[in-house]
């Protein structure tokens, strides 16, 4: 009876296979990845079936929360600044270049043009912190959503007008961004919802 | 990090010359580590699927282009949902009946709901457009080909109008359903338009059983 050969072998494993894997997924995800944009509020959107894409640039995005804040965000920064100096005009407030470059690298915004200036003061984090309890008036004594509207198609022509706005919303609030909407004559625009499989049958 | 292990190359010497063979054996653990957190990072950071968008072209509400450009609807076609709180969702056909609280029916979002009437109203252009559909599905039309002949059969004679009025209590989610319902039943004429008095008297005259119409007319 021969001796029960317990061959040694080496723990070493190759990893190169496993190294080209994960390289090819991570090229995959940053190829293909759009980042999350941060956003003051929380919002769940409704779902639907249509299924058009929106597009990617040149997109005005009217956030509305379920207690009826509007915020607004454009995807390209030299528009915000020219929105936020006409809209300054319109309002009689003049920005420094100082307060341009902080409004630039906002993501979302909707603070009242009288409290403007002293938003723009804070530091970052504070921003984030009051933002949601800000909102851009949208009711007709200070309309203040219009101007910006306004301004906004005015600086860009080609601007997509994008609704997103929670479940919960009650209609009086979407009426009323509608309405201001159709005084301008913006009667075309997206609504922004969640996918939802559903069929016919 | 790189681990280097070199190995004699078998131990055999040739000739004399004494140069050794070198295995290069890179220890790539590390690399898969770091590439690991980085994937995790990209997945947790990033929404995948873009959202989807619904289309929609509101009137006008410009007093000069309303006067001329004033759609008229025949009564027969119309069918008017009024979006009420609570996900409850009314509709009447044709003229609203004041007189009658009955006119007014009560429906839901739900399949057997607003979609079945939607569906049997709208029945012909339903069964063109999944006759067009297998056909797309088989390749025997192109997608362009599709899309016009599919919104000529929602243009066409006959298909229902549907006016859809929310009223204050209503949610967004409720109007989303509403236009939904309209993709699904293959509506293609649809408004959304403004409540009027008259649709709140509607639905109070109901909720009271016909009583206020019957004060009315007293």
């Amino acid at each position: 009876m021969s001796k029960a050969k317990v061959a040694r072998k080496s723990t070493l494993i190759d990893m190169t296979a496993m190294s080209d894997v994960t390289v090819l997924l991570l090229t995959f995800f940053m190829l293909t990845s759009t980042f999350v944009k941060k956003e003051p509020v929380e919002v769940t959107t409704p779902g639907s079936v249509s299924e058009i894409k929106i597009p990617d640039t040149n997109i005005l995005q009217i956030l509305i929360d379920p207690t009826g804040k509007v915020f607004l965000s454009l995807d390209k920064q030299e528009d915000m600044v020219n929105t936020l100096s006409k809209v300054g005009e319109d309002l009689g407030i003049t920005f420094t270049s100082e307060e341009m470059k902080k409004f630039k690298i906002q993501k979302t915004f909707g603070v009242p043009m009288k409290s403007m200036k002293a938003y723009l003061a804070l530091p970052a984090d504070k921003q984030d912190a009051i933002l949601k309890d800000y909102g851009i008036p949208t009711d007709s004594t200070d309309n203040q959503f219009k101007v910006w509207i306004k301004a906004a198609r005015a600086t860009n022509e080609e601007l997509r007008i994008a609704i997103k706005a929670d479940s919960n919303t009650p209609y009086k609030v979407i009426k009323d961004v509608m309405t201001s909407l159709q005084d301008l004559r913006e009667n075309r625009y997206n609504l922004i919802t969640s996918l939802k499989v559903e069929s016919a049958k | 990090m790189a681990e280097l292990q070199v190995k004699e190359g078998g131990g055999k010497k040739k000739g004399g010359s004494k140069q050794k063979k070198i295995s290069v054996h890179v220890d790539f653990t590390p690399m898969v580590d770091m590439n690991m957190l980085l994937i995790t990072f990209f997945m947790l950071c990033t929404s995948l699927s873009k959202p989807q968008t619904m289309e929609i072209n509101m009137p006008s509400n410009d007093p000069k282009v309303t006067q001329d450009d004033k759609v008229k609807v025949k009564a027969s076609e119309a069918i008017t949902l009024v979006l009420s709180g609570g996900d409850s969702i009314f509709y009447y056909t044709g003229l609203p009946d004041y007189k009658d609280y009955n006119s007014l029916k009560l429906s839901s979002y739900k399949p057997d709901g607003i979609r079945s009437l939607l569906l049997k109203r709208n029945a012909e252009a339903v069964a063109q457009i999944n006759v067009l559909k297998q056909k797309k599905l088989e390749l025997k039309i192109s997608i362009d080909d599709f899309k016009t002949q599919v919104s000529k059969i929602k243009e066409g004679k006959g298909t229902p109008v549907v006016i859809i009025k929310a009223s204050d209590r209503a949610t967004y989610k409720n109007l989303i359903d509403a236009l939904d319902e309209m993709q699904i039943c293959s509506v293609g004429k649809y408004v959304i338009d403004k409540i009027t008095p008259g649709e709140l008297f509607l639905i109070k005259n109901r909720e009271s059983k016909g009583a206020l119409s019957q004060n009315s007319a007293n």
